[in-house]
């Protein structure tokens, strides 16, 4: 009886979205007199920071910094439709539109300082620190709290935008199952090293190393939280979490958090992240949806590290010790 | 974590200024000090609480409902039964004229899983609501049930769902959503080996840290304010109408601050019922799941079966692919066959092949109707193909991790559903993981790109 060693690999990629039900999201984006702009929306922040990417795209469109941007969101009597948050598509759906939405805005600025400034529009440019210059001559400048100002008060301009991201919806042919059922894909490799402990079953998860591809990190910290939440779930996935144990028997179902068995904060690996940035054509700044695809690759990962260690396939989840010693009694008659 | 910024350099301006900035989150300072509203921190005076009876049977017919001894246990304000739903069998996935309309919001003659909503209980107190519902009589007729798949395909399995007629969606493909691509037969015929394993998962449930709920106001003008947690609102909103036959005009949704989703919060189940009771008491109402609720009554992921069948070269090659899977709905569809058919378009994983044959079916059994979680008709697929792919390695004598480079896709590599491969990027993952990991391959997969040569 010992301790064994093993690793394992996996490789997987994950659509974007859901074009098989036709994929929707708007956004409205407009200036407030103080020179502030908010962004309505429907979408749903469910934890991730939804709010907090949308205020960066909005802002990183317009020209001014993300802290000048406020993010109105989920009320249906104010915020335009969106199709809901799931699919791995709040980002890139919701962040296509508002990029619309503030570029139609942005636009409206530009022609109030114009004015201001007396010149064309398309001789300013924006300095991200709230301020409109005119391109060549930086003393020449307005900041937008006069532009909003002068926009409310004076010439009676409303600095606002309307924008919209639909992927239509994808009809599968039905001999051939002909379809385009997302639009972008991210990427991810990752390679896990477990040690498993033959006489007992138990399974620990020594270190994880993923790689990602999602396009571009928006905002890299919420990349990071994400991607190593979402890791940490796929190792508890693995090897831990099931309603049922005995499937297809319905009985043993766990109720709460003592009989619904998770790792703890000691059963969770060294985590390793690298993140590549291959912009996606249609995504918001090149990003891709790392959403769900983040939690997928140690599975399997897991699973082949397993075996490595100690010759058995497991190959239905969870990999529970009992599943284990098992596999490796049926292993030791034959 | 770290930015690899050498891959891609190429395809990719690196100058921007607000996004690519690890600027901190708005709303965390909010999240850590306890000040984010959730939506049950709303609470209005007189507001009542919503508690479910539910099925103790995983297959029954409902021979009589009595709610005489609750409606008189103290606190007790309203009771609810499937007459009382407007439109009481619906199906969420009808917005996008995915049919038919198979689930009911109280059971109505018939419960087909065990922890159906049943009658529901609208009083002053949890406590009060909790004790009348244990006081509904309901006399059931317990009916065979099926838990298996394979048992629930079977001719002369007990029937799951009449709105169905059969234990499989019936897609306009048929029993299964298909994907044909080149010959596989004649992929098998050619390979010099043959390797045909089957996979299986177990149902898990999301764990939100927030339980699913929602709190119902009367604005007082014959309109109502639910404040939820729904991942989706007007996917809500809009199947609410329909439940309710109530205009949208009527409905107001406030939502969007959320202590996780993963997928557990697309169901549309709380809203209906208790807007309904805000309507007919015009009184607030909060339905919340408790914890045993959230993991025992609210979908899990759908347990999975995946049986793959491949032909492999001794060089390597996949040269065939079958992939048969089976999508455990339980007893109604819900998100279900969208995820059985999502399967299907990703089959069969990033890996050329020109040979693929796909089946997915989306089964009904007596349990828990499960629905979309993280990674919905996709996690337990790359579990299958990547442990497959481990073997198949094995197998030829092949490192796994060189293997998967002969087989990845590359840009311009068509797909079995007929997309042209766009952004492929997984030949570059596979080699910054051969580095991090220490995992040596040889020179000539570190020299692969994902580039279309040429282009």
């Amino acid at each position: 009886m010992a301790i064994r060693r093993g690793r394992g690999v996996a490789a997987i990629n994950y659509p974007t979205g859901m074009n098989l039900g036709g994929d929707p999201t708007q956004a409205l984006v407009h200036s407030t007199p103080t020179g502030n702009f908010m962004v309505t929306l429907s979408s749903v922040d469910l934890g991730q920071g939804m709010k907090q990417i949308m205020a960066q795209i909005c802002a990183e469109t317009i020209g001014v910094p993300t802290d000048r941007v406020v993010v109105d969101t989920a009320d249906t009597d104010t915020g335009p439709h969106c199709m809901g948050t799931f699919a791995s598509r709040g980002t890139h759906r919701a962040g296509n539109a508002v990029i619309q939405a503030a570029r139609e805005a942005r636009q409206v600025m530009l022609e109030v300082a114009a004015e201001e400034l007396e010149v064309n529009a398309s001789d300013l440019e924006t300095d991200g620190q709230g301020n409109i210059l005119v391109k060549g001559a930086p003393q020449k400048s307005i900041s937008m709290f006069d532009v909003a100002l002068s926009a409310h008060f004076k010439r009676g301009r409303s600095i606002s935008g309307r924008g919209m991201f639909l992927i239509p919806r994808s009809y599968p042919e039905k001999e051939t199952g002909a379809m385009k059922p997302s639009t972008c894909y991210a990427h991810a490799c990752t390679v896990a090293e477990v040690e498993v402990d033959d006489e007992t079953g138990e399974v620990t998860v020594l270190t994880v190393k993923n790689v990602f591809e999602i396009g571009r990190a928006l905002n890299p910290k919420m990349v990071e939280q994400q991607l190593v939440g979402g890791s940490w779930m796929g190792i508890s996935h693995a090897l831990y979490e099931t309603t049922e144990p005995y499937y297809p028997n319905r009985d043993h179902g766990g109720t709460d958090f003592n009989q619904y068995l998770m790792p703890g904060p000691g059963d969770l690996a060294e985590t390793e992240i690298i993140v590549l940035e291959r912009p996606s054509a249609d995504g918001p700044y090149g990003a891709k949806g790392p959403g769900e695809m983040c939690a997928n690759p140690q599975i399997p990962a897991v699973a082949n590290a397993v075996f490595d260690a100690v010759g058995v396939r497991i190959d239905t989840l969870p990999i529970t010790p009992e599943r284990i010693l098992r596999a490796l009694k049926a292993q030791a008659a034959n | 974590m770290e930015l690899r910024k050498s891959y891609f350099a190429d395809v990719r301006k690196d100058d921007l200024h607000e996004i690519g900035q690890p600027r901190p989150r708005s709303d965390s300072p909010g999240h850590v000090t306890g000040k984010t509203a959730f939506f049950a921190d709303r609470n209005f005076p007189g507001m009542l609480h919503l508690k479910m009876v539910r099925s103790p049977h995983h297959h029954a017919r409902i021979r009589s409902i009595d709610t005489s001894e609750a409606e008189k246990h103290p606190g007790v304000v309203k009771i609810l039964t499937a007459k009382d739903v407007p439109h009481n069998v619906y199906t969420i996935l009808i917005l996008i004229q995915v049919g038919p309309e198979d689930e009911t919001v109280l059971a109505d003659g018939k419960v087909r899983w065990k922890g159906e909503a049943v009658v529901a209980v609208l009083a002053e107190t949890e406590r009060a609501a909790q004790e009348a519902a244990a006081k509904v009589k309901v006399d059931y007729e317990v009916l065979p049930a099926v838990f298996d798949m394979e048992e629930a395909l079977k001719p002369g399995a007990p029937l799951v769902n009449e709105y169905h007629g059969q234990n499989y969606y019936l897609y306009d493909s048929g029993e299964c959503r298909k994907v044909r691509f080149g010959d596989v037969e004649a992929g098998f015929t050619g390979a010099d080996h043959v390797l045909e394993q089957s996979y299986q998962s177990s149902p898990i449930e999301h764990a939100p840290t927030e339980t699913t709920g929602c709190v119902v106001a009367p604005e007082g003008n014959d309109r109502f304010t639910c404040y939820t947690n729904t991942q989706a609102m007007f996917f809500t909103l809009d199947n609410t109408s329909i439940i309710l036959q109530m205009p949208g005009s009527k409905l107001h949704f406030v939502g969007g601050t959320v202590g996780g989703g993963f997928g557990g919060k697309v169901d549309v189940i709380v809203e209906p019922i208790a807007i309904l009771g805000a309507k007919l008491t015009g009184r607030p109402v909060c339905f919340i799941y408790s914890r045993e609720e959230e993991m025992q009554i609210s979908s899990p992921r759908a347990a999975e079966k995946v049986v793959i069948k491949d032909g492999v070269m001794k060089d390597g090659r996949i040269v065939a692919r079958k992939v048969t899977g089976y999508t455990d709905a339980g007893a109604y569809s819900r998100h279900s066959p969208y995820g059985a058919q999502k399967g299907a378009g990703h089959y069969p994983g990033p890996y050329t092949i020109p040979n693929v044959w796909i089946d997915t079916y989306c089964v009904y059994t007596n349990r828990t109707p499960s629905s979309a979680m993280r990674g919905f008709g996709v996690t337990i697929g790359d579990f299958a193909l990547e442990v497959q792919m481990d073997k198949l390695a094995r197998l030829i004598g092949m490192d796994p991790l060189e293997f998967r480079f002969i087989n990845a896709y590359r840009d311009g590599d068509m797909k079995a559903h007929r997309q042209p491969t766009e952004g492929a990027a997984l030949i570059e993952c596979m080699q910054e993981a051969s580095r991090a990991a220490n995992w040596p391959v040889a020179e000539k997969y570190m020299a692969m790109s994902s580039y279309v040569k040429g282009a």
